[in-house]
């Protein structure tokens, strides 16, 4: 066993952080959307563990306007694999009114996420919440530890973070609170597709280029779909297009693509001048949209 | 694909943002959109100059105040390697997060303003540097343009910081004297054309030829247990394997190891990593290995090999960086983490507390406030199984965690 590769580096690392998460922590959850950097922790956690099973359940937090190509995926990997998933569902927490829907041109569920996760995490008690965020992903991103501690709140403390050194993490918190657990940290948008190409992992279809009915609203690439806000002039015609990230449907562009393997598509990325979350219209609201997010618990 | 880990320190007012941007620019790294941010954001604020400080500066508090009050992470790539740039600050009152930032590194670039010359933050950058055994130190006077790209003033400011490298007993540094101008790229990735009387290689290009597997230094092989895997299965009914990362060195198949604390002899009977089995396992690669006997093993053990034994003690001496709001105190009590381990700590001893400016050593000390650096003794409840930090960055570093509080409060390096 060599760790030569900057891949490998990247996975022994991964695999070493699922591992201090079983040991330190007493409920665990992998939060899972069934995009491709839960799809690498899935893997990282198997071979952590392995020959024994993952040792703590996946939970999706379900806005309920995801692409159904992705519950799909979701719904097999589970069973295949034989894991142990939780749903919680924004709908439910819109129901109790706890939540307000977004309306007009930019509504979205994303934000409305936050209290079904936190709601989530107070019913089973979890003390650690494995996300797949990357630091390379966003700027806000870029100054997360990788055990990162939240209050009851589930509140980001960005300016007073635990100094994380060497490759010891420090999992001691008190009841109640919990810590996000970031075990790609360090991989960027490209080491995700080398390391699925390498291990041959299935994602969801809408990765790849597929004919979809879409719109084009400033500049961007939009799915025509119920849950999205068409104004009647925007026009729908069909294109050919895949997703760079598996988000709601209400916040995540489709980018123009004919690229149908991970080959292909790894090779788009390398030529792509455009960042993965500049097609995220969540990010776009304001130059901090991310970290007022994270504060207020956000994964 | 190789990855280099850097640390920059600095303060904006350094450039430091500057130089990073100008590293993401002329390496083609930033995105349309991300350049876009950066364009429009630089234009809000007036300047008539890309402000690179925005891509890097992630957090509200340090665009508002213009400065880095926590590391972020940058990400790029060459042909040859990839990088990872940890953007550290540069302000005293910072500098556990600097120490967080370097701790990972395997390489350092220290920023000096061309005209203000080696200052009171150089030395202690300089000092963080060398407490954390960081190997290739990179000194990049930078705003060059600011004084004429004159060599006489880099030579002066070169002279300057040898007199510091003089002070410093870690001799098996490397430092690397490098003139730059962030603003107008001079040096970063392109030669330019102003400071002809420079033969050396451009930053990125000594990047590019610096060996990045020579910093965990290899030495021996030292397997902390994180974590027992027992399936339970039918298939592994009586399989016990033991879980880690291995530090230092290799291991082998066969290989005669020795448990601590117990002390049991066995022997190293199979590596496994994922569902494949290995004859041996590289430093730093995440592996499950079992052993040829039954032996009682727990997270927090160690597997080393029979002739290779680490110090074991329940006393020992470290330089400490302390990190926390709250004071440490002589007889405080902590917990210890070293590697995967936890111990209780009292603080012995407080010999002294040591200057990073280089100015010398304070004797009766009772008491360390934020980011003071001092030499202590500890008496630890259990013994650990430990090395010199010189000799083994992993098996010679830990951190102190406030049983009240929680919170990482120190990072230790064993004498």
């Amino acid at each position: 066993m060599t760790e030569k590769l900057h891949i490998n580096q990247l996975e022994n690392e991964g695999i070493y952080i699922m591992r201090e998460v079983a040991a330190q922590f007493k409920k665990p959850v992998l939060l899972f959307s069934g995009g491709k950097d839960s799809i690498t922790l899935v893997r990282l956690a198997q071979k952590a563990f392995y020959p024994a099973k993952i040792p703590f359940p996946l939970m999706h937090i379900d806005t309920g306007h995801n692409f159904p190509e992705t519950i799909e995926f979701r719904d097999r990997l589970v069973e295949e694999l034989g894991l142990e998933l939780i749903v919680r569902n924004v709908q439910d927490s819109i129901d109790q009114g706890k939540v307000k829907e977004e309306t007009g041109r930019y509504s979205s569920r994303n934000m409305l996420q936050t209290t079904t996760l936190l709601d989530a995490i107070e019913e089973f008690k979890f003390d650690a919440c494995i996300g797949g965020a990357r630091r390379d992903e966003e700027k806000a991103r870029a100054k997360e530890r990788i055990f990162s501690v939240r209050d009851d709140f589930g509140q980001w403390d960005e300016k007073n973070q635990r100094p994380e050194l060497f490759d010891m993490l420090n999992g001691e918190i008190d009841f109640g609170q919990n810590v996000r657990v970031f075990p790609i940290s360090n991989w960027t948008e490209l080491d995700v597709w080398t390391y699925i190409e390498n291990e041959d992992l299935e994602i969801p279809s809408i990765y790849f280029s597929h004919p979809r009915k879409t719109f084009v609203r400033d500049g961007l690439i939009w799915s025509a779909s119920e849950h999205v806000y068409r104004d009647e002039e925007e026009e729908v015609e069909e294109r050919m297009v895949r997703f760079r990230t598996v988000g709601d449907m209400s916040c995540t562009a489709a980018v123009s693509s004919y690229a149908q393997t991970i080959s292909e598509v790894v090779a788009e990325i390398r030529d792509s001048s455009i960042s993965e979350r500049g097609a995220r219209i969540d990010d776009k609201r304001s130059e901090a949209a991310m970290e007022e997010r994270k504060q207020q618990g956000y994964f | 694909m190789k990855v280099l880990k850097i640390a920059t320190a600095g303060s904006v007012d350094d450039g430091k943002s500057t130089l990073i941007g100008r590293l993401l620019y002329d390496t083609k790294s930033l995105t349309d959109d991300k350049l876009e941010a950066i364009e429009r954001s630089s234009k809000q604020k007036g300047y008539d100059y890309l402000d690179f400080s925005l891509a890097t500066d992630g957090l509200v508090a340090e665009r508002e105040q213009g400065i880095t009050i926590d590391v972020a992470h940058i990400y790029f790539s060459t042909a040859t390697k990839s990088y990872i740039i940890a953007d550290t600050p540069g302000h005293v009152e910072y500098t556990r997060n600097m120490v967080t930032g370097a701790s990972t590194s395997q390489a350092a670039v220290i920023l000096i303003d061309a005209r203000h010359g080696v200052i009171e933050q150089t030395y202690r950058h300089f000092f963080i540097n060398n407490l954390l055994r960081i190997k290739d130190v990179i000194v990049a006077v930078n705003k060059m343009d600011l004084v004429d790209f004159s060599e006489e003033r880099y030579n002066e400011i070169k002279a300057d910081f040898q007199k510091l490298v003089e002070k410093s007993d870690y001799e098996d540094q490397h430092i690397t004297f490098i003139p730059v101008s962030a603003l107008k790229g001079d040096n970063v990735v392109e030669k330019g054309s102003e400071m002809d009387w420079y033969r050396g290689q451009t930053l990125l290009a000594h990047l590019e030829e610096l060996d990045t597997e020579d910093i965990y230094n290899k030495g021996k092989a030292r397997f902390p247990v994180q974590y027992v895997i027992r399936p339970k299965t039918d298939e592994y009914h009586d399989f016990r394997g033991y879980a880690g990362k291995v530090y230092g060195g290799e291991i082998k198949v066969g290989d005669d190891v020795i448990i601590l604390p117990s002390e049991t002899k066995s022997k190293i009977k199979e590596i496994y990593f994922y569902d494949k089995k290995y004859e041996s396992a590289a430093r730093r690669s995440s592996v499950t290995v079992t052993l040829e006997d039954d032996v009682n093993v727990s997270r927090g053990d160690m597997i080393v090999k029979e002739d290779e034994l680490p110090k074991s003690d329940k006393r020992f001496t470290a330089t400490i960086t302390w990190m926390d709001n709250k004071n440490l105190q002589s007889g405080s009590k902590y917990i210890l983490q070293h590697g995967v381990n936890k111990v209780l700590a009292k603080v012995a001893t407080i010999h002294n507390k040591i200057n990073p400016d280089y100015s010398g050593i304070e004797t009766n000390v009772d008491s360390l406030k934020m980011n003071d650096i001092a030499s202590i003794s500890f008496q630890l409840n259990k013994p650990i199984f430990f090395d010199a930090f010189k000799e083994h960055r992993t098996n010679g570093s830990f951190i102190l965690i406030d049983p009240q509080s929680n919170n990482t409060v120190g990072v230790g390096f064993i004498e």
